[in-house]
């Protein structure tokens, strides 16, 4: 255990220099590209803000099996099979067939060519599941029906919250998908989420549709409120032109009314929609309708066949910026919560890296000194060791890029308190093995190689736990379990060549020295 | 050499008494669940103006309909920290903030606003439990491999020793349970798993050296010769969470308390419960031997 070729030696100083250059690019701007690395500092240490959003797949299940009513009874009506008594709840589509039809219906459904009911051969599914009794049929989405449904959701609306962050502006926003229906966005140095969580809250589902004089309830219109609230109007579904149809919408003041709105224009399909509507209606009221409340309905005078308009509605500057915003960003597919918000302001950020350093600073001196006074000579060895594994472990956090939370600087600390544990069993070891021994040599190399096992186990069962937090924690305690971790490795690194080295050429000058721990 | 031996069993009954009256008190008074695993929100204010208060701000927001609110200062006079269960209405943050502009004209920073819905902080409780058991299954496991049963029975029993009564200290003192206690209870399970090990190994090492020496002196005399090193690891694990406790920042107190406790009972039960297992379930030389055979 006490001995250490030159080549060794060598390689161990060349690491502990390589991660001691790393550790320092920290704190100095290097012009070299591999080498200017910095720690990301995490959410709670720069300021911002970390929002979970969750997908609210069941309006786009009940839409598409509402869908699927018309389309069901096209299909089987070519086919001359009668089907009566559509019903729609619990997301389950439910109708009724005689006798004679059931078979056919059965069939189709079954069938893994089925135009009606897609077959993913490589789940071997049905996206539909369809259970018959009495004549009476239940139709609803498979469990893969389900899943590829909030996949394809999901994918939707991730670019969505991507292009409505990026028009805003804030740095290195950070999307990324979480399970199935849920989507988490970092937004690191913002201080107020007020903006961004009012523009991810709303799908922005955009319509413009005739105001008809039919009564409530009729099939075929609805009665929706104005946004804001002084108005009701009954509002035909039949949908002349939507979002989808919007090439660009901006902010405008108005000069002549003196009054600000969003200008937009159409595509197209949707220029000659427009054209058409605006020229057949004239006198009738325009309902444009967002998220189901109606913005306003201005009266059509005139044919406009240019592809653009503007929508008025008693806006703010700041309300027709988000509503250009959201127009051309596109609608959501499904509404989304925000199910969990954590935002720290940078100055309580800034204030827990002061705390943190201060407490990693007083920690490590207070250990330094104690270690010191123990083991005067080793202590010094052990607190070389100590200096060491500290720049190593900052050093490999920073070729990695990783992501230093407040738990994690408690980890860094932890790991000074625990680390000198491996020494310290050396050395007490060592102690032991002199009584019996005089040769001091061969007493330090049974020392070595009699604790071990213990030092093993020891760090074995902190790194289980630090593993285990990894993968099962969240957020800042992946910090604190990655410093842990990490600093089992490195403290084992410094114990067992750093220190060990110190040592035995310690040792080796003072071969005859009694007392010598 | 001390003769820690000779109080094996009025520890073992106190730790016994401990341990009961800790699973009481997580029956009967339960655990205090910050927003993590309750769900609900909390917001951290700085005020500018010296003269506002706790119960003024209080005041203020009992009228707002937040349903159970508490407003407390948090580190300073000047900072506070406010928490109220679920709400139901969306911009409740923008709307506390309207508030209190209004009330006490513009004096306050919100520096950390943290929201968690119910379905969340469901989750986030099951996984927490779902992390201590299998960390605790994981140690179980490895002991296991590395030791004979006696052992692994002595040190498990410890570690739930140190486990129950760090929850049951939090339950008695009324302190918040939230993410941040679970890492700490995980590294608690290390450090009274690596505290055990070391005592043990040597155990078992003097067992295969002295064959005429009884379980009872034999573990008092490993206790000894591991004594100096188990003080001086405890001393600067402490040194280091004192250091956060004080220096850390408010964040940073129930994590480092939770260890602190930790470390102290175990550092306790390696030397009083886990070799008492030993020495209760008569380990002797025999038992180190046959394994070894095998």
């Amino acid at each position: 255990m006490l001995y250490f070729s030159k080549l060794r030696i060598i390689f161990i100083t060349l690491i502990s220099l390589l991660f001691i250059i790393f550790a320092l690019s920290n704190l100095f701007n290097f012009d070299n590209k591999i080498l200017n690395k910095k720690i990301n500092l995490g959410l709670d240490l720069q300021g911002g803000s970390y929002l979970l959003l969750e997908i609210d797949n069941d309006p786009v299940i009940e839409q598409k099996l509402q869908n699927l009513t018309v389309t069901i009874r096209n299909y089987f009506k070519e086919k001359n099979v009668r089907i009566t008594n559509f019903k729609l709840s619990n997301q389950t589509l439910s109708f009724t067939s005689d006798e004679n039809s059931k078979q056919t219906i059965l069939d189709e459904f079954a069938s893994e060519e089925s135009e009606l009911n897609p077959y993913y051969q490589r789940f071997k599914s049905h996206q539909l599941d369809i259970v018959e009794e009495n004549n009476f049929f239940k139709v609803s989405f498979s469990k893969q029906g389900i899943i590829n449904l909030k996949t394809s959701s999901q994918d939707q609306a991730l670019e969505i919250v991507r292009r409505r962050i990026d028009e805003i502006g804030t740095n290195e926003p950070n999307i990324l998908k979480r399970g199935n229906d849920r989507i988490l966005v970092e937004l690191p140095g913002l201080d107020d989420p007020m903006r961004i969580k009012s523009l991810l809250g709303k799908t922005a589902n955009l319509t413009f549709r005739f105001v008809t004089n039919d009564t409530e309830g009729s099939f075929g219109a609805e009665k929706l409120e104005f946004e804001d609230g002084t108005e009701e109007a009954i509002v035909s579904k039949r949908i002349i032109l939507s979002g989808e149809n919007l090439l660009d919408a901006q902010p405008r003041m108005d000069t002549e009314n003196n009054e600000t709105v969003v200008t937009f224009s159409l595509d197209r399909v949707g220029a000659k929609r427009f054209g058409k509507a605006t020229s057949t209606g004239i006198g009738k009221r325009l309902a444009i309708v967002l998220d189901g409340k109606v913005i306003s309905a201005p009266v059509i005078r005139d044919t406009i066949a240019t592809g653009s308009g503007q929508i008025s509605g008693g806006f703010t500057f700041q309300s027709a910026t988000d509503l250009a915003l959201l127009l051309r960003s596109g609608a959501l597919p499904a509404p989304l919560n925000i199910i969990e918000e954590r935002t720290v302001g940078p100055d309580l950020g800034q204030d827990s890296i002061n705390a943190g350093m201060i407490a990693l600073l007083i920690g490590f001196i207070l250990v330094i000194l104690y270690i010191f006074v123990k083991y005067k000579i080793f202590g010094i060895i052990t607190n070389i060791a100590l200096i060491l594994n500290l720049f190593i472990l900052v050093g490999i956090l920073t070729i990695f890029e990783a992501t230093l939370t407040l738990p994690g600087i408690a980890g860094i600390i932890l790991t000074v308190g625990m680390a000198v544990d491996a020494n310290v069993l050396i050395f007490e070891r060592i102690k032991e093995e002199l009584k019996s021994e005089k040769n001091n040599l061969i007493a330090f190399d049974s020392g070595y190689t009699k604790s071990r096992t213990a030092i093993l186990d020891a760090n074995i069962t902190t790194l289980l736990a630090a593993i285990i937090l990894f993968f099962m924690g969240s957020g800042p305690i992946k910090g604190f379990s990655l410093t842990l971790g990490i600093g089992i490795f490195t403290t084992l690194f410094t114990v067992y060549f750093i220190a060990r080295l110190l040592t035995v050429l310690y040792v080796s000058k003072n071969k005859e020295k009694e007392g010598l721990i | 050499m001390i003769a820690f031996n000779k109080y094996y069993n009025k520890f073992n009954i106190l730790s016994v008494s401990l341990v009961i009256v800790s699973l009481l008190l997580l029956t009967f008074k339960g655990l205090n669940f910050g927003i993590d695993f309750k769900g609900g929100t909390l917001i951290e204010l700085r005020s500018t103006d010296s003269k506002i208060n706790v119960s003024s701000l209080r005041d203020n927001l009992s009228q707002m309909n937040l349903g159970d609110v508490s407003v407390k200062n948090f580190g300073n006079e000047t900072d506070f920290l406010i928490k109220f269960e679920n709400n139901e209405n969306k911009n409740v943050i923008e709307e506390i903030k309207k508030n209190l502009d209004k009330s006490f004209g513009n004096s306050f920073n919100f520096r950390r606003v943290e929201n968690v819905g119910p379905k969340v902080s469901a989750e986030l409780l099951r996984s927490g439990v779902i992390a201590i058991s299998v960390a605790l299954f994981l140690m179980l496991v490895y002991i296991w491999i590395r030791f004979e049963w006696q052992f692994s029975l002595g040190a498990i029993v410890a570690l739930f020793h140190d486990v129950i009564v760090t929850l049951g200290l939090f339950s008695l003192l009324g302190l918040e349970i939230n993410l941040s206690i679970i890492a700490a209870v995980l590294t608690i399970v290390g450090y009274s798993m690596n505290d055990t090990v070391v005592i043990f190994d040597r155990v078992r090492e003097n067992l295969r050296k002295y064959s005429d020496i009884k379980i009872f002196e034999l573990t008092n005399i490993s206790i000894n010769e591991t004594l100096s090193r188990t003080l001086i690891t405890s001393v600067t694990t402490l040194l280091a969470l004192l250091s956060i406790f004080f220096f850390g920042g408010e964040v940073l107190k129930g994590f480092s308390l939770a260890m602190i406790f930790g470390v102290i009972f175990g550092t306790y039960s390696s030397i009083y419960i886990a070799n008492t297992v030993l020495v209760r379930l008569n380990v002797s030389q025999k038992t180190v031997l046959r394994e070894d055979k095998n």
